[in-house]
Formats: structure tokens, C-alpha cells, sequence
């Protein structure tokens, strides 16, 4: 699986997504620097997390108007697989690839904490590695990812089977504590309508080896390597 | 020009005989650019002038040591070619006029002061100290100051990993911010400041430079009085994102030949990384300050020498090399301009627009600050206490300490950090260090911030001992091999004879520490004048420590990993209740001596708990310290979710708050499959060692003195800070 992983001035994730890409795929994949108007062929172009232009503005927005990001919505057109993880997912909702937006966390505070996630959909690139229903642990670090969208959108994201992750209660825990932001339906990822572009707010590159305390994000690294591979 | 007046001097803070002091270096009056720069280089947050004779005593050096005291961080060898670069510095001042920005251009400092050195800072850690909960201040200053530090460090993308916060009256008009960073580098590609090369460019590179933060070091040199909230001009503003871009730009430059020198513009800006650099490394140096990069219009040369805008640096790079780093900089949309030249005429020439503006000789200015020996007088020592008969069950004063603002759980501030990113983090906020994973894969780096004021105000000595000992024991309850130390030391005015000797008697137990436990300290900060109209602050000398961890899959957990296990005691226990958590918690008495410290009793039991570690003998390990046993007792089973069942010992069974509470040092409570193995080891080692009960169940039991559900604990553990900082009672 060729990769490419998009660096705007102030990603600050990548590191971790190149650890995880390579110790799943085995190989190295390609940084690319936000001023390129033009990408490689690549099986899957990665978003990582971060504060790309600092995120003053609203974060994504001013991404979202970069050059590469042109050169992005071709490749999405194109079918090519594209994830957003957190801040990735702000940009890719900013510049339109996914619906709906992501607003300041309901307790307007940063949070960092493991969460517990259902998979609520296999049929995705990003998630055929894992059984619908199945929980997972891994983190979140963010203070805007309190998802929204309009009824309509809500309705046909249900509707089409394209919520990917949701947040839940850990087994045994009250079901309000389940959502960490205030997220509409606890949606933690979206897919697009053609299922080929994945945004999602958890860390599952930070859930990779036992001593990150969880290994529950490999699975959809190894579904994307099958899959693209 | 401004007429150099006696007020004029007098607000520049300089005494009668530093001015003097002044004419005599110049051999004239110095003009209104010049009477500022000597103004913040005398300043006692850049000169040191009351605390050098004193950090002169401490130990400074090891095999261990590539750079001590006196550069931008302190450097230490973590062998396989590796180097961690470390300091800490504080940001208390300006943390109390404006929490959010003065918290967080803190950490923005810290990190200059470790990238500045070549090494990609990898943690961050603080010590923050608040007031008393119910002053009205109090809510509010922590909610900024966490805020704060989240925002900068999580922008930048390094994690937030540990450190401690503490509530105390004393710090209700003074609260300490102390920002700790460490990074790691090549051994052999550590940068300096010294200047050398007359000819060669001086280059700013970074942020504009604005009007904020004039004055800021002279601000933090003096007390606060009823007025201090009118200083927050003063105050810097902080820019995380190009904090980033000058990190991402500097070790992008670093990697090729072009930089001679470099430092980082902090406290008294332009004016004390020029004059530092140019003294290091003996030579002049000539500015035309209307080349710096302004950000607004007007700006005078008083104004440029003197703000303390954040995220800039001054380099001095080799000659013909200007272009490369202007295109790495450009790269970066950061401002890049030379702004002057190296000479070797061993003066700072200062010119706008061709005129000359300010003429002064580097060495006197920067070597020859004054150097006091301020009169001190030692701390009373306290009577030993006698105790009331304990009245509660043991369980419910435990249960009222857990759920203080002492030892209440700390996740509402850790959650606000970004303690994962860069995906190394092994060990979490909320254990004894934090631990990182080394790029190697195997090796690990801990790290861990201490200090107990209270102990260091009853005996500043004793405390000074107890604040290096406890950070080398928290570094061995990992596993680690505790390596150096960066301290902070906080105190109220030096001019007062009573703080003085808090800060004499506190240096004095750390450098005796130190010593004995192989423990350097490499870098370090100094803050004084923490005092509101003549309340000081408790002394409070923080000691920021780190340690390398040989193999990070043997690290030990931080609470109880299963049932059945054996828990042990190391470590003697005599039932120490001066100054202790319970005294003030069950009797409301702050009194007494603190807990005396063997250092030999340390270092024998500690180097100990390290080897069984390294053997993976132990499974769960940590220190004792605030709260004693039970404490430590119900941390573990908080952590693991795993409850216990201990027994008093029948020696004990007249005094079970001094067993139970009391703080002696030296201790660690480990868990393990095999007790005899473990007790037998210790036996041989010359460790007291004694089982104390097993882990197992979802209660905490104490045989006849009662029992308590894990989930009524964790209640009341989690839920004390997440209500105050809601509004509820303190």
C-alpha cells in the first residue's frame, strides 16, 4: 500500500501515523508538503492530526484552502481512499469531502482520555477488519470535536450505514458517559456517500502497540492494507 | 532623551549603588536605551544576585553530565549516542496577572530553551501551586494556568506527561508556574550560545517584535502590591503555532553546518541574548535595530532591546550560509533578518537608522552584575508533636483525604493536556513519573516533578533533603536510574533575612542530597519576590528529575496488576507524624518537624526496588509520601481497580495513625507473586522489608479497623476537583 500523508505547517500527528503505517504495512510512507499542487499515484492519502494553520480561525478552515487540498479533491473524485483523524477530519469537513462540522467540545475544555467505541458499520476499507457492534478502545485529544450536522444529514448518514464509529459507554458504565463532546447520534467518524473517505476524531494510530496501552486501532490499518494493498 | 532623573532610576529598579556602579563602568551617564538594558541585566530574575553565592555549593558534575548550569538547558548522556536536554523555568508572575498567557508563554520558554540547545523537545511537565480553594481567586487562576499550558503545549504537538498541583493560603497573591521540558538530541550535535567569529552575521529569526512584555524581568524581581493587576501590559502573549514553526525551522537548520551560535530571546528579549551570547563567547557586537522585524509602528530603541515578545531567536551563523537558512526560514513563513555583525572590539554598538544609540562594554555589564550576600538567619526547628488518640475509623479520614484538594484525583487538569501525542507515551499522568519511550524501542526516559513546601517551611534543610529524595525515588519506584536534576526555587523576598535563610537552609539540603544520591543538578531558575504585601510564599524548591529506563517492558504498574499478589513494604517506618497530611486533615495543626531523611537509607532501599525491578521481580510499585501507607495503599487499588486487605502489625496496634498515615521516607509499597523470594532479597540487601497483606476483592480492608468499598474511594476521589472547579465547596 503506497501512502501519502499530507504535512500542513502545523500537523503535529504525523509522527504517530507514520509509526503506526509502517509497523502495520511495512513500509514507509510519503510525506507530502502542503504547497504541492500535485500528489503521486498512492493507494491511500492520510490527514493527520494537529493544528494545521494554528486553528485561530475555525480549525480546518484555513487548510481547507490550501493548494494540496485542490489536488485532493481530484484524487477523491478519482475514488481514491482518503482518512482524516482529528484534525484531518476538521479539514475534511472544511473543505467539503464530508458533511457536517466539528464544534468546540459541549464542556468547551481540551480532552485527552481513552474512550470506548462501537463499530457500527464492516462495510468500509477502513473498517472490514472488524465485526459491526464490536467495542474499542483507544484515545481522543481534542477540543472541537463535538460533531454536527442538520436533521437531513443526520438521517441519511443513518439511513446509508455511514456513521463508522460511534462513541458508547464502556461495559458497566452509566450511558451518559459514553460521549466525550456533546457529538450529535455520539458520532466519532463519518464515511462519504462512495465509502471511500473516512473521517474520524479518535487516535486509533496511538492504539497500536500494548505499551500505548491499546491495540484496538491496528485492525482498521490492517483492513486498509488489505484492502489497498 | 529622557534626563536620567533619580525616579527614572528608581523605576528601573537599580539601587543608589548599582547606579553608581553604572557611571563607573561607562565613566558617563548612561542614556535612556542604555539605563534600560542595565536595568533588566541586573534584574534578579537575569543576574542571579542574591542566589549565586549559594548555587555556587551545589554539585553540578558527573560522568553522566555533557553540559551543567549556565546554558540554555542542561545536558545529560543517555548513552547509544542519545543526549536529553532539560530545564525548568517559572512563570509565576506573570501566571497570576494574566493565568492563561502567563502559563502558557511559560511553556513556550521552556521549550525555546531546550529546541535552542538541538534537541526535539519531548515532554513537558510543571509543579503549579494555588492558594487556598475558597479564596476567590482561586478557581479562576487554575482554570487559566491549565487552560494555558494545555493550549501552547498541545498546539505545538509535544505532550503534557506529569507534574503536581497543590493548594496552600500562602500562595493566595502568588502562585507558581513552573514549566518543565525535556528533549533529546544527538550526543555529538548539542548547539551553544558563545558567540564567535567577528564578521559573521547576526540573524533574528521567529516572531515580530511588539510591545509586549517590557519590563517583564524587572517585574518579576520585585513584590506584588495591591496595584500588580495594573502590570498586565506586561505580560507576553503567546503563539503556539509559530512556536511550532520555529521548532520544525531550527532543527531543520540544525541538520546542516550554518549555525555558530544560538539562543533563544526570553526573559529581557534582544537585549540578554545578545549581551549572552557576545559575553560567552568574548567578543562585541553590532546592531542596527531598524532591521528588527516590528510588528507596530513607532517603535523606539528602548522598546526593541527591551520586549519580551515571544517565539524568537538570534543566531550567529557562518558566513555565506545566510541564503540557506533564509530559504529554510522562508519555508516556514517565519521572519528572517540580520540584524548585525560579531566585532572584535568586545562592546555592544547599538545604531538606528546609522546613529549611535547605545555604546556599552559586554564583559563588565554581563559577568560583573552584582553578586550579593545577603544577611539570613536559619529556621527555628519545631517541637515534636503530641498526638490525640485517633478518634475516626482509619477508612473515613482516608476517605475525607482522598477526597480533598491534597490527594484528590488530578484527571480534571490532566485531561486538558495532550499526554499521548508523538505515541511514546508508556506511563500515564497520575503515577510516580511519567514515562517515555526512547527511539531505540527498549530504552525509556522518566520523568517526575517534586517538592513538599510545607516540610521545606518547618526545615528548610530537611525539606531541601526531602524534595531531591523523593524525585529519586519516584524515578526508582519505575525503574529508572535516576540521572540529574533541574530545580526551581521558589521564595519570597531575599532581602528579608528570615526568607533568605529558607533559601539558604533549602539549598543547602538539596546540594547534600544531590551528593549523596549521585544526583547533578544541570540546570535551573531561580524566583524570587513571591510575596503580596509581606505574606511570602512557603519555600518551595521544586526539582524537576529524569532517569533511563533500561528495558520499558519490565516498568512495573502503577496500581495493583492482579488478585493474590503479596504487598510489600520497603523501607523503615517509624510512624512520622510531623507536618503530615493526617495532622492537618484530623487536627488542623500544621506543626512539628518534617520526616527526617536518610540519605544512605534512600539510596540502599532504592537501589534495591531498581534492581528487583530490573529482574521483573515486581509488578506494581510505588512511593510513599504525602498521606503515608493507606494512601499509598488506596492509590494502587484506585489504579489497578483492584482492592486489598491489610493487617496492622501487633508492634502497632496502640498507634495505628502512625502506621497508617505516618510519612516516613524512604518507603515503597511493591506487589509481587513471590513474598519469601522478595523478603528474603531484601533480607540480604540489608532492606527492611515486612508484608503487609495481599491485593484482591473490590474493597479496601483493615481487619478490625473496618473496610471499605474500592467504588465509595474512587467517589470520593474523583469527584473532588471536577465540583470545585464547577462551583461547588471547596
Amino acid at each position: 500500500m503506497r501512502a501519502a500523508i499530507i504535512h500542513f505547517p502545523g500537523t503535529n500527528r504525523e509522527k504517530d501515523a507514520i509509526a503506526a503505517l509502517k509497523q502495520v504495512s511495512g513500509k514507509e510512507p510519503l510525506l507530502v508538503w502542503h504547497k504541492e499542487s500535485e500528489l503521486p499515484e498512492v493507494d491511500l492519502i492520510l490527514l493527520p492530526g494537529g493544528y494545521a494553520f494554528g486553528d485561530y480561525l475555525r480549525p480546518g478552515a484555513m487548510a481547507a484552502q490550501s493548494p494540496v487540498m485542490s489536488e485532493i479533491k481530484r484524487q477523491a473524485a478519482r475514488g481514491v481512499a482518503i482518512i482524516g483523524i482529528c484534525n484531518g477530519f476538521q479539514v475534511l469537513t472544511e473543505a467539503g469531502l464530508l458533511p457536517g462540522a466539528l464544534l468546540r467540545n459541549a464542556g468547551l475544555r481540551f480532552i485527552c482520555r481513552d474512550v470506548t467505541l462501537q463499530v457500527e458499520t464492516s462495510n468500509s476499507i477502513f473498517t472490514r477488519s472488524y465485526q459491526r457492534g464490536q467495542l474499542l478502545r483507544m484515545p481522543i485529544a481534542h477540543q472541537d470535536g463535538n460533531y454536527f450536522a442538520d436533521e437531513a444529514t443526520l438521517d441519511r448518514l443513518e439511513g446509508e450505514e455511514r456513521i463508522a464509529f460511534r462513541y458508547v459507554a464502556a461495559p458497566g458504565e452509566p450511558e451518559e458517559s459514553g460521549n466525550p463532546n456533546g457529538s450529535l447520534h455520539g458520532i466519532a467518524g463519518i464515511l462519504s456517500e462512495n465509502r471511500r473517505v473516512l473521517g474520524m476524531m479518535p487516535h486509533p494510530e496511538d492504539a497500536i502497540d500494548p505499551l500505548q496501552g491499546s491495540t484496538e486501532g491496528r485492525g482498521l490499518f490492517e483492513s486498509m492494507v488489505k484492502a489497498l494493498a | 532623551m529622557s534626563k536620567i532623573t533619580p525616579e527614572l532610576i528608581a523605576e528601573h529598579g537599580l539601587t543608589e549603588a548599582e547606579y553608581d556602579k553604572v557611571l563607573e563602568i561607562l565613566g558617563r551617564e548612561p542614556n535612556l536605551v542604555e539605563l534600560g538594558i542595565f536595568s533588566v541585566m541586573w534584574s534578579e530574575h537575569c543576574s542571579y544576585k542574591s542566589s549565586k553565592k549559594w548555587l555556587k555549593t551545589l554539585p553540578t558534575e558527573g560522568p553522566q553530565v555533557i553540559q551543567g548550569p549556565g546554558e540554555n538547558a542542561g545536558v545529560v548522556d543517555l548513552g547509544e549516542g542519545l543526549a536529553a536536554v532539560f530545564k525548568i523555568e517559572s512563570h509565576n508572575h506573570p501566571s497570576f496577572i494574566e493565568p492563561y498567557q502567563g502559563a502558557a508563554t511559560g511553556v513556550g520558554g521552556i521549550l525555546r530553551d531546550v529546541f535552542t540547545m538541538g534537541a526535539r523537545p519531548v515532554m513537558n511537565l510543571n509543579a503549579l501551586r494555588f492558594g487556598s480553594p475558597d479564596h476567590p481567586k482561586t478557581r479562576h487562576l487554575l482554570s487559566g494556568v491549565v487552560s494555558g499550558i494545555g493550549g501552547y503545549g498541545n498546539c505545538v504537538g509535544i505532550p503534557t506527561v506529569g507534574g503536581e498541583i497543590d493548594f496552600h493560603p500562602a500562595y493566595n497573591g502568588n502562585i507558581l508556574v513552573n514549566a518543565m521540558a525535556v528533549g533529546l538530541a544527538p550526543a555529538d550535535r548539542i548547539f551553544y550560545s558563545a558567540a564567535a567569529g567577528p564578521g559573521n552575521p547576526v540573524v533574528y529569526v521567529g516572531s515580530k517584535t511588539g510591545r509586549d512584555g517590557i519590563h517583564g524581568a524587572t517585574m518579576a524581581s520585585a513584590e506584588f502590591d495591591a496595584d500588580s493587576e495594573e502590570k498586565r501590559p506586561t505580560v507576553q502573549v503567546g503563539d503556539p503555532f509559530t512556536e511550532k514553526l520555529l521548532i520544525e525551522a531550527c532543527l531543520e537548520l540544525m541538520a546542516t553546518d550554518a549555525i555558530v551560535a544560538i539562543q533563544d530571546m526570553g526573559a529581557a528579549g534582544l537585549t540578554s541574548s545578545s549581551f549572552e551570547m557576545a559575553s560567552k563567547g568574548g567578543v562585541g557586537v553590532e546592531l542596527d535595530l531598524e532591521l528588527v522585524p516590528m510588528r507596530e509602528e513607532g517603535m523606539t530603541p528602548y522598546e526593541l532591546m527591551l520586549s519580551e515578545s515571544q517565539e524568537r531567536m538570534l543566531m550567529v551563523l557562518k558566513p555565506g550560509r545566510e541564503e540557506l537558512a533564509r530559504s529554510i526560514f522562508e519555508k516556514w513563513d517565519l521572519d528572517f533578518a540580520i540584524i548585525g555583525r560579531l566585532t572584535d572590539t568586545g562592546r555592544m554598538v547599538l545604531r538606528w537608522h546609522g546613529e549611535t544609540v547605545g555604546d556599552l562594554p559586554i564583559d563588565p555589564l554581563a559577568l560583573a552584575s552584582p553578586e550579593y550576600d545577603r544577611p539570613w538567619e536559619p529556621t527555628p526547628a519545631q517541637p515534636a508533636v503530641t498526638l490525640s488518640k485517633i478518634g475516626e475509623p482509619p477508612l473515613e479520614i482516608l476517605k475525607k483525604m482522598l477526597g480533598g484538594p491534597d490527594l484528590s484525583s488530578r484527571r480534571w487538569v490532566w485531561e486538558q493536556y495532550d499526554y499521548l501525542i508523538g505515541g511514546d507515551t508508556v506511563l500515564r499522568p497520575g503515577a510516580d513519573a511519567a514515562v517515555l519511550r526512547l527511539p531505540d524501542g527498549k530504552r525509556g526516559l522518566a520523568a517526575t516533578t517534586d517538592c513538599t513546601p510545607r516540610y521545606c517551611m518547618a526545615d528548610p534543610v530537611e525539606g531541601g533533603r526531602q524534595a531531591v529524595a523523593e524525585s529519586w525515588r519516584n524515578l526508582s519506584a519505575v525503574g529508572a536510574q535516576p540521572l540529574a536534576v533541574t530545580n526551581n526555587l521558589n521564595f519570597g523576598s531575599p532581602e528579608r533575612p528570615r526568607i533568605m535563610g529558607q533559601l539558604v537552609g533549602c539549598i543547602e539540603g538539596m546540594g547534600e542530597a544531590c551528593r549523596a544520591l549521585d544526583y547533578p543538578v544541570v540546570s535551573g531558575n531561580v524566583s524570587l519576590y513571591n510575596e503580596t504585601e509581606g505574606q511570602a510564599i512557603l519555600p518551595t524548591p521544586v526539582i524537576g528529575g529524569i532517569g533511563l529506563i533500561e528495558d520499558v517492558s519490565k516498568l512495573p504498574a502503577p496500581g495493583f496488576s492482579g488478585e493474590g499478589l503479596a504487598l510489600i513494604l520497603i523501607g523503615k517506618t517509624e510512624g512520622h507524624l510531623g507536618q503530615s497530611l493526617y495532622l492537618r486533615e484530623v487536627e488542623q495543626r500544621e506543626e512539628g518537624p518534617p520526616p527526617p531523611v536518610d540519605l544512605q537509607a534512600e539510596k540502599r532501599n532504592g537501589d534495591f526496588v531498581r534492581a528487583e525491578i530490573r529482574k521483573g521481580s515486581i509488578l506494581a510499585c510505588h512511593d510513599l509520601s504525602d498521606g503515608g501507607l493507606l494512601v499509598a495503599l488506596a492509590e494502587m487499588a484506585l489504579i489497578g481497580g483492584v482492592g486489598a486487605e491489610v493487617e496492622l502489625p501487633a508492634e502497632w496496634q496502640d498507634r495505628p495513625a502512625q502506621w497508617l498515615f505516618g510519612e516516613d521516607q524512604a518507603r515503597y509499597l511493591v506487589a509481587v507473586e513471590e513474598a519469601e523470594k522478595l523478603l528474603a532479597a531484601a533480607e540480604a540487601a540489608g532492606v527492611p522489608a515486612v508484608l503487609v497483606g495481599r491485593s484482591g476483592g473490590d474493597a479496601l480492608t483493615l481487619g478490625a479497623l473496618g473496610s471499605m468499598s474500592l467504588s465509595e474511594l474512587r467517589n470520593a476521589h474523583e469527584s473532588w476537583f471536577p465540583n470545585y472547579m464547577s462551583g461547588g465547596v471547596a
